[in-house]
């Protein structure tokens, strides 16, 4: 004999407001198999998951019903509760009576009626459900951070210096990302490549981590704590157990005129090339796009003139499987693209640069060996104009959000400006300043004060190049109200901060959310920000949402964090709502094995005493089964069911909800 | 019972362009390329922000304010403003509004001798020759001297012509302006 | 395109004389019949919609309506602000069919608003593709041309189409047929002053100074210009610029239409040319 309970939650108001609790109760009393039935204002908190153990103890209750938020919330911390009186777990139902009902409704005595529906429905659901023990499969303890930017290096030491395994995978031939481009940090002015570049060595050096430079993600496969992550290696063309970086071979090669990706443009590299000199590995690789050998089949130089023997250009893509429990990603961001802006030049001025390019000039290991020289002539420029939200918080024509960092970069390059060219103008048109951080607005507070960079609050209407070579800024000081036009030599624009582009194309892999912007989705805004709705996938940096070094850092550890205590327990408990096939009555079809998304269904041989097989069926692997229920709807035989949602269950469910006529009758207890 | 207020210049330009000036965020956009702000006492960002704040001493600034008949409707504002907020077409209606309550700048007197003078000919002509409308504005502005040596280099172009072409239907035309003025345009 | 509507506007009696004649000698030569407008009337340019919302929409409206008795489905506005007028007057009764009854009330006309107006930029592109283009025997060989828009022949939303307001080409592929070079310029969209020319002549002086200025700097011998407005301001305001101590050169201004009617060997009188202030003559003598 069925005796289930059924708790009613408020929520607060949440439910009480649109649904009338006490009457649902009422109803739910008088359903058959209901032995008690109760309301209570919060029911997930400490006296209300009392209230749900003392009533299972008290009326030995076989099953429950919490009538509430999302399972999605709360389903686990109920189970806790029911497991805790001594009930198994799964016997215990939630009927979402607030996403499902109060929270999509206003009608009251509707959404009461709707609400009583949902109840009775889960109530003859729970009066079928059979206890059932919880899968457990091993995890296996390997983390793949996918990016070698500031962000992926620091996930990759956290896990590696908690003792277990990472690989560290990154697209372009050297870790370092974006930081390794910089000059100096904000607020302390550090030298970047200082501070990073030890890190950049010990992650190669690291004996838990391996390194795949010029590396992508092909395809993942799997769930939490067993992925499936199928890499392409691709072609370097230089052997990296011979190479010694010895130069040689760039130095020769004769084609020299390819921009620097590196160095934004401002200079040209060769077709065999390192990124900068203190890439990691410090290694050359060929761009196949532009080697004359690749493409056309002659030079070779760099092969002639190699001491060590180490170009090979029969080399090939590669691609390799790893196993992983967790993966972070950590692919960081790239900027806008200002030839948007028709009225700042459409990106054909050469004098108006992006921010990398103004950190290119400034840092001392650039293309003008720290000078800032302006890209047309070589000229030092003595009027400098800084834009700040190029292309942020513009709907229209750009992106709607704040792109976080650039006031502060920009107060930082002002400075730089300052310090370097003495006697120099630094004029910032600027919309607000958003300097959150410890130490950051007395940082910009400097660059006004200390360095005389001359902030004017105003965005810049048109930026054009004059026959003379000044780059006229039209600007506006909507604080004193007047226009102002600054004859300038050269403007840095801030462009906005924006995923990269094939960052969509990697989320879908990993059937991770972004948002409309491009930015992975974090599963709660406010306090689940590294974790994404996809189990045992990560996020930390700048693909998340624009952010500096220190945040992208502490998201980074906080992400190693969580990814620490996944590969802390041997064993990861799933969810046993899996199929089970009925092995008298398989046909051996095999229409389910083809059907299984998750490969999760095997051929099964019956063996006779002797040995013999005598009769092949289908058998779930449970570790894998994922609980989609597809297999029981292919299955013609009736073999397969799925536990927690058999089709009894599921038919009965529906029936609660018609008239009594529909002639769906109950099998077994009522 | 709450007295009926009169609708605030915000509402009225929402009602008439369905835009809400709540939007904008006085990036200074517009003023940065606005070409007659030098001919501007309020820059056309203060006017959206006027608008913004609305009560009766922003609104009488707005309304008689000399900013409004030195816009040249260049569009250059509308064009590049991050939030299409459109203050070329705000404009346009404090214009309408400033010039149906007589409360128009008196710095401006030759800019709406000028809208003056060009109405009534069409008024009276259906088209706008510029015989005619010249022959008014200097009546109106008193501004007798400008332009004369000009005059006979455009007759002689045939640029300039004393007898004005007319519409042959402009009894209608006249009778769509009478219409217009006893609806008050706003 | 054997006809099309044809509203002159009342610039194009006058001031803005050139244009008309151009365009009725390209017209003629392409096989295009203009179909006047019978009684049209002012569109009501800058000073209608400055002063009143109803009239502002009332002028065009008759426009349209007329138009559309007279069985036109289309009409060329070759001067700028009637453009302007016409077709946002066209597009704001689109979105608002309330208004379009009100109109029908308060002129005594009906007008489903069937018909599309186009500007002459867009009208003398599509006559050079449908032939024009093979007529024009005396290209100008190698003059540079600054291409000038102003303000309402780039922007507008809804108004203006194809073109990208910052950086529009419409008139190139034109000015390329006539064997001149397009030069890149910075003011191309930048206002001239526009109306303000009896009102406020110092600001006219003031914007088409800087105008002439940066066409000269960027190596033009020619500016081409597409609204009367412009070309006025551009063209009979040089002497005043030069006492104004804003300019010393001469520069010429010529409309689309008349540069394309030297490039077809139409006599430089007939297209208007020696009207001009500032001498065009000068260029008729570039043509082959």
């Amino acid at each position: 004999m069925a005796r289930v309970g059924v708790f009613i939650c408020h929520c607060g108001e949440n439910i009480a407001r649109t649904v009338d609790v006490a009457a649902a109760a009422a109803a739910a009393a008088k359903m058959p198999g209901v032995v008690y039935s109760a309301d209570y204002k919060y029911m997930c908190s400490d006296p209300g998951q009392q209230l749900v153990r003392k009533a299972i103890a008290d009326h030995k209750l076989t099953g429950a019903v919490v009538a509430a938020c999302s399972p999605r919330m709360h389903e686990n911390t109920f189970r806790r509760a029911a497991a805790a009186a001594g009930m198994n777990p799964y016997l215990l139902e939630m009927a979402n009576v607030r996403e499902h009902c109060s929270w999509v409704h206003s009608d009251r005595a509707a959404a009461t009626a709707k609400a009583i529906d949902l109840i009775r429905v889960m109530v003859e659901k729970v009066k079928r459900n059979r206890g059932l023990r919880t899968i457990t499969v091993p995890v296996e303890p390997t983390a793949v951070v996918i990016g070698g930017g500031i962000a992926g290096i620091q996930a990759a030491l956290d896990i590696a210096a908690g003792g277990k395994a990472v690989v560290l995978i990154e697209k372009s031939p050297s870790l370092g990302g974006h930081m390794a481009r910089l000059s100096e940090t904000f607020p302390t002015l550090d030298c970047s490549q200082c501070i990073l570049t030890p890190r950049m060595v010990e992650a190669a050096n690291h004996p838990n981590i391996t390194l795949m430079t010029s590396s992508e993600v092909e395809s993942v496969g799997g769930f939490v704590g067993n992925f499936e992550v199928t890499v392409r290696r691709k072609a370097r063309y230089v052997d990296p157990a011979k190479c010694t970086g010895c130069g040689e071979c760039w130095s020769k090669c004769p084609v020299k005129n390819i921009p620097s990706e590196f160095d934004a443009g401002l200079s040209r590299r060769t077709a065999i090339y390192r990124a900068s000199p203190q890439a990691v590995p410090n290694q050359p690789v060929i761009d196949a796009r532009h080697c004359l050998m690749l493409t056309k089949g002659r030079c070779g130089v760099c092969a002639k003139v190699c001491p060590r023997g180490a170009i090979n250009f029969k080399d090939a893509d590669e691609l390799v499987k790893v196993k992983a429990g967790a993966i972070v990603l950590a692919t960081g961001f790239e900027l806008w693209d200002h030839s948007a802006y028709g009225e700042y030049g459409g990106g054909r001025i050469a004098d108006v640069i992006d921010g990398f390019a103004f950190e290119r000039l400034a840092s001392a290991s650039g293309p003008t060996a720290g000078e800032i020289r302006r890209p047309s002539d070589g000229a030092e420029p003595k009027t400098v104009v800084f834009v700040q939200c190029c292309g942020s918080r513009d709907e229209k024509a750009g992106v709607a959000y704040c792109s976080k960092i650039c006031c502060m970069y920009t107060a930082k390059h002002a400075m730089l400006y300052a310090h370097k060219v003495h006697g120099g103008r630094a004029v910032v048109f600027y919309m607000d300043v958003r300097s959150a951080g410890k130490g950051y607005d007395e940082f910009v507070r400097r660059a006004i004060e200390k360095d005389g960079a001359e902030y004017i609050r105003g965005r810049v209407s048109k930026i054009y190049r004059r026959a003379d070579g000044k780059i006229m800024v039209r600007g506006s000081d909507t604080l004193a109200g007047t226009p102002v036009a600054v004859e300038a030599d050269m403007v840095v624009l801030a462009d906005a901060v924006t995923p990269r582009p094939d960052a969509r194309t990697l989320a879908r892999m990993l059937g991770v959310a972004y948002d409309a912007d491009g930015f992975f989705s974090e599963a709660h805004p406010k306090l689940r920000p590294v974790e994404t709705a996809v189990a045992g996938v990560y996020l930390a940096g700048a693909c998340q949402g624009p952010k500096d070094i220190p945040e992208s850092v502490a998201q980074a550890s906080a992400a190693a964090a969580k990814t620490l205590g996944l590969f802390a327990r041997p064993k990861l408990e799933r969810e046993p709502i899996v199929a089970r096939v009925n092995r008298i009555t398989c046909a051996h079809c095999r229409a389910c094995i083809n059907a299984c998304p998750y490969k999760a269904i095997e051929d099964f041989n019956i063996l006779d005493r002797s040995g013999k097989v005598i009769r092949v069926v289908a058998n779930v692997n449970e570790g894998l089964c994922q609980g989609c229920g597809t297999c029981v709807s292919v299955c013609r035989s009736k073999s397969v069911d799925l536990d927690g949602f058999t089709d009894e269950q599921v038919f009965l469910q529906i029936a609660a909800l018609g008239p009594e006529e529909s002639g769906v009758k109950s099998r077994g207890s009522s | 019972m709450n007295v009926a207020q009169p609708p605030t210049l915000a509402r009225i330009i929402r009602e008439a362009t369905g835009l809400d000036v709540a939007r904008c965020y006085q990036c200074g956009k517009c003023t940065a390329g606005c070409p007659m702000a030098r001919y501007m006492d309020l820059m056309p960002h203060q006017i959206m922000r006027l608008v913004q704040l609305g009560g009766a001493p922003a609104e009488e600034k707005l309304l008689g304010c000399a900013t409004l008949w030195s816009c040249a409707g260049c569009l250059t504002c509308t064009q590049r403003c991050p939030k299409e907020l459109d203050p070329a077409g705000v404009m346009d209606v404090l214009r309408q509004i400033s010039y149906d309550r007589k409360k128009t700048s008196p710095e401006q007197k030759k800019v709406l001798a000028f809208h003056r003078a060009f109405l009534k000919t069409v008024e009276s002509d259906g088209r706008m020759s510029e015989f005619s409308l010249v022959r008014r504005y200097k009546m109106a502005s008193r501004d007798f001297m400008s332009d004369v040596a000009l005059a006979p280099a455009m007759f002689a172009r045939g640029k300039l012509k004393f007898a004005g072409h007319k519409t042959p239907g402009r009894k209608e035309v006249r009778r769509i302006f009478a219409v217009c003025r006893k609806g008050g345009g706003r | 395109m054997k006809s099309i509507g044809y509203y002159p506007g009342c610039a194009l009696a006058c001031s803005g004389i050139e244009l008309d004649l151009s365009i009725r000698a390209l017209s003629g030569l392409a096989g295009v019949e203009l179909c006047e407008i019978a009684d049209w009337n002012c569109c009501g340019a800058s000073s209608a919609h400055s002063t009143g919302h109803e009239l502002a929409v009332a002028l065009p409206y008759r426009v349209l309506a007329l138009a559309e008795a007279q069985g036109l489905t289309e009409i060329l506005a070759p001067c700028a602000s009637c453009f302007s007028r016409l077709k946002g007057t066209l597009v704001r009764l689109r979105r608002n069919p309330e208004m379009l009854e009100r109109m029908a009330g308060l002129t005594g006309r009906a007008c489903r608003n069937s018909v599309s107006v186009v500007n002459v930029v867009e009208y003398l592109g599509r006559l050079l593709k449908e032939g024009l283009a093979g007529k024009l025997t005396s290209p100008l060989k190698g003059v540079k041309v600054a291409a000038y828009y102003g303000c309402l022949l780039s922007r507008g939303e809804g108004i203006v189409e194809g073109e990208d307001a910052e950086n529009p080409t419409g008139m190139e592929a034109a000015i390329q047929a006539a064997g001149c070079e397009a030069v890149p310029w910075n003011f191309a969209t930048e206002c001239c002053g526009g109306a303000f020319s009896l009102a406020k002549p110092e600001a006219v002086v003031d914007l088409s100074a800087a105008v002439l200025g940066d066409a000269e700097q960027a190596g033009a011998q020619m500016i081409v210009a597409g609204c009367p407005m412009c070309h006025s301001n551009l063209d009979m305001r040089q002497r005043a610029m030069s006492a104004a101590g804003r300019r010393t050169r001469p520069m010429p201004i010529l409309y689309l239409s008349e540069l394309l009617g030297l490039a077809a060997g139409i006599a430089p009188k007939t297209i208007g040319l020696d009207r001009h202030f500032t001498d065009a003559m000068s260029i008729a003598g570039r043509s082959a």
